[in-house]
């Protein structure tokens, strides 16, 4: 959760609650609800490597708050992640092992296990178009979130299809 | 009850006087109501299979029955009375007759099939406005983009309420948003009774159907019902771990 965090105070400077907010407006339903304990065990590490420093702020009535701010330092690191390429998810290579490996000892065929991750990826896609469907059409974020799993899913159907046509005769 | 079962359904090519077997041997059975999607690689059959089902090709050995009727002895012209009768057909590319209405392309089968006119124009007013496609009902198909007429496609496969409705990649070439509207219809005549075997590599379409059957080299591989999981999660942040 650190460079989203940054990415937020790099907006303007917040304190924890409006952090786990502007969290929650931003991505809707695609991200689980942040645990605001868990924002201010992350601000508090941010702060020991100097990525943002806290100001307390005081209040009527209530104690101070401490409002975080980005330094030069936090600024860099937000920089250096979001110009760097992202690392694509890798391929399914324990379900692979398996493949490979299962009809050598003699524990599975091969089209049985192609058949049987065949329908586990058949009743994920299942679960992804229901919660489609399910999902507010206005909640653009979480349904991009959406058609990218279900993008990722279709690729490896098309995989199987090619380990079938391979591997299997 | 069943509505469609195959008997070792064999299609073998010619191909410069090689044989080319397409089909090898399919035994498969539809049960009224149900929604059944087959899959497999290119050149696995199953567009064949879907074709001999509907009559626009014709097997080389084996048996096909339809609604209790034997249906593979037909001749061509008997076929065609009977798809106008009792099947729906959805291709990958619309086949819309291109210098008639949207409106007269969805009311033509109904007509073909026996309704009167007037129920053939409620029929199709039922299905363009559940497609959203009503103000489109005057426009002609080339007006219309490649989503509108797939759609356009799949009112006319239904306009004559069939027993089966048969569809080969009928999201072959659409966007998300356009494949979305194609499913959601194809889910709610599902959900009216409406038999429907379709042809897809879309996995979005095999989702929604009851069972999927896998072909490989013309022959089933798999045949697996899609029973509803109880665990259905709850939002996008369940299904899908954003890191950072």
């Amino acid at each position: 959760m650190r460079l989203p965090l940054l990415a937020l105070l790099a907006k303007e400077p917040a304190h924890g609650y409006e952090l786990k907010q502007a969290l929650e407006q931003t991505f809707g339903s695609a991200y689980p609800s942040p645990n605001i304990g868990q924002i201010y065990v992350t601000l508090g590490r941010l702060e020991k490597d100097g990525l943002v420093r806290s100001v307390d702020v005081e209040q009527s009535n209530r104690p101070n708050k401490k409002v975080y701010f980005l330094t030069a330092d936090g600024r860099e690191a937000l920089e250096n992640w979001v110009d760097e390429p992202t690392e694509g998810p890798r391929v399914r290579d324990e379900f692979f092992m398996k493949l490979v490996l299962a009809p050598l000892t003699g524990i599975a065929d091969r089209m049985a296990l192609i058949n049987r991750q065949r329908r586990h990826y058949l009743s994920l896609m299942r679960d992804l178009t229901e919660l489609a469907e399910r999902t507010d059409p206005g909640d653009r974020v979480a349904l991009l979130l959406i058609e990218g799993a279900t993008l990722h899913l279709q690729a490896d159907l098309d995989w199987l299809e090619r380990c079938q046509e391979d591997l299997v005769t | 009850m069943t509505v469609l079962r195959t008997l070792n359904l064999v299609r073998i090519y010619q191909n410069g006087g090689v044989p080319v077997p397409a089909v090898r041997g399919v035994d498969f059975t539809v049960a009224a109501g149900e929604f059944v999607a087959i899959m497999g690689p290119s050149g696995s059959g199953k567009s064949t299979l879907v074709h001999m089902l509907g009559g626009l090709d014709v097997r080389t050995s084996g048996e096909i029955w339809l609604d209790g009727k034997r249906v593979d002895t037909l001749s061509e012209s008997a076929w065609a009375v009977l798809r106008r009768r009792k099947i729906g057909f959805v291709f990958q590319f619309y086949n819309l007759v291109t210098n008639m209405t949207v409106a007269d392309n969805v009311e033509l089968p109904a007509l073909l099939a026996g309704m009167s006119p007037r129920e053939a124009r409620e029929r199709r007013e039922y299905l363009l406005g559940e497609l959203g496609l009503t103000e489109r009902a005057y426009a002609a198909p080339a007006e219309l983009s490649g989503g509108e007429q797939q759609r356009v496609a799949l009112a006319r496969a239904l306009a004559n309420g069939p027993q089966l409705l048969l569809a080969d990649e009928p999201t072959g070439n659409l966007d998300s948003r356009n494949t979305r509207d194609v499913l959601k219809l194809l889910g709610e005549v599902h959900g009216q009774g409406q038999t429907i075997v379709v042809v897809t590599h879309d996995a979005k379409v095999a989702s929604k159907a009851d069972r999927v059957v896998t072909l490989a080299d013309g022959m089933i591989v798999d045949d697996a019902s899609m029973r509803r999981r109880r665990f259905t999660p709850g939002t996008a942040g369940d299904v899908v771990e954003l890191r950072g």
